[in-house]
């Protein structure tokens, strides 16, 4: 049997919009660590 | 096909019943103190560095949150304080709370290592252990001094930063770390005398529940009795200065006189009459520790 779950409109928005926050979030995570070890060459820490 | 449909009652979650998981009031204090540990530490600092560090703290204290509402759904539920967070009114399932929280310990950990080496990320990875699994898991509901010794969860930030900052906890670090761990069960207590019935109801052996009103009353005046010299501390060690000195000792004679207030009523005896005694150090005992680290954030950060 293959079963689909159908997202009503209201749900898919809402999917949608946890994607994007989960979406920044990672963006910003690898912003920092950018940043982390910038300030870290700076410093020079190896 | 199978068509999911949605309830009033179950609407989609949002992107704020998961920042709800995080607790975002407990991670503003936490933040606070972890910038005035940060700032009040010796050496000049690096302000990406910093930035990561305190954020990294930010982060572990909402994984922190998000696994104690995981494991705490049930009292939760009971609750009328915590009724409506996310997980009891049915909007984010309890596994996601979990694997939020598991996820951002290790971001928060990680995160911490990069900027800031081993014994900052030691001490946060420390503090989340104990906070999920010392704190929630086993004392909250084996023993009436789950705040005070879970407390030193909450009390650690200053710490964290400062080890963050210098690569190494001094005593003045200890002294702040302390400082909150001596404010933290009179503050809750306090909190716990008015809330005694829904402690009760959800099984929760605060002292309050299992020692009585009267009891309670006596030990949130002892360690107000610790609290107002130890408060004074820092100005013996050098750590602040005559503003910080002048705020400890007006604020801890009023924290005091307050917690004197509630030893000599009734406070949580059912009287609203009498709870407002209670209510007032409360209010004054969140006050008093902003204004005590705000100072010290003022004088360690124009030094």
């Amino acid at each position: 049997m293959n079963e689909t779950v159908i997202l009503t409109p209201e749900e898919r928005a809402a999917r949608k919009r946890r994607n994007l926050w989960i979406g920044l979030s990672v963006g910003g995570f690898m912003l920092l660590v950018f940043f982390i070890t910038m300030a870290k060459f700076k410093a020079g820490v190896p | 096909m199978v068509d999911v449909g949605i309830t009033e009652a179950q609407r989609p979650a949002t992107a704020a019943d998961y920042l709800a998981l995080l607790k975002p009031r407990v991670m503003s204090l936490v933040v606070f103190t972890g910038l005035v540990g940060y700032v009040a530490a010796p050496g000049p600092g690096d302000l990406v560095l910093g930035f990561a560090a305190i954020l990294a703290i930010a982060v572990a204290a909402g994984a922190s949150g998000a696994l104690n509402m995981w494991f705490d759904a049930d009292i939760d539920a009971i609750m009328t304080r915590t009724r409506l967070r996310p997980i009891p009114s049915g909007r984010v399932a309890r596994e996601e709370a979990l694997m939020l929280g598991l996820t951002l310990s290790a971001l928060s950990v990680v995160t911490m290592q990069l900027a800031a080496g081993p014994l900052a990320a030691g001490l946060l990875a420390f503090t989340i252990f104990f906070y999920a699994v010392v704190y929630t898991m086993w004392l909250k509901r084996s023993t009436p001094q789950n705040i005070v010794i879970g407390g030193l969860a909450g009390a650690l930030p200053p710490a964290i930063a400062w080890a963050a900052k210098t690569g190494a906890v001094s005593l003045d670090a200890w002294l702040l770390v302390a400082i909150i761990f001596v404010w933290t069960p009179p503050h809750f207590w306090a909190l716990s005398l008015l809330q005694k019935d829904d402690y009760a109801a959800a099984s929760v052996p605060m002292l309050p529940v299992t020692h009585g009103a009267k009891a309670t009353r006596t030990h949130i005046f002892a360690y107000s009795l610790l609290l107002a010299p130890l408060g004074l501390a820092p100005a013996f060690t050098g750590l602040s200065g005559i503003v910080y000195t002048i705020v400890a000792a007006l604020g801890g004679a009023f924290f005091l006189f307050l917690a004197w207030r509630v030893l000599s009523s009734r406070a949580g005896e059912g009287q609203a009459s009498e709870d407002k005694h209670a209510r007032a150090l409360f209010g004054f005992s969140i006050l008093y520790l902003f204004v005590l680290f705000a100072a010290l954030l003022l004088e360690r950060g124009l030094a």
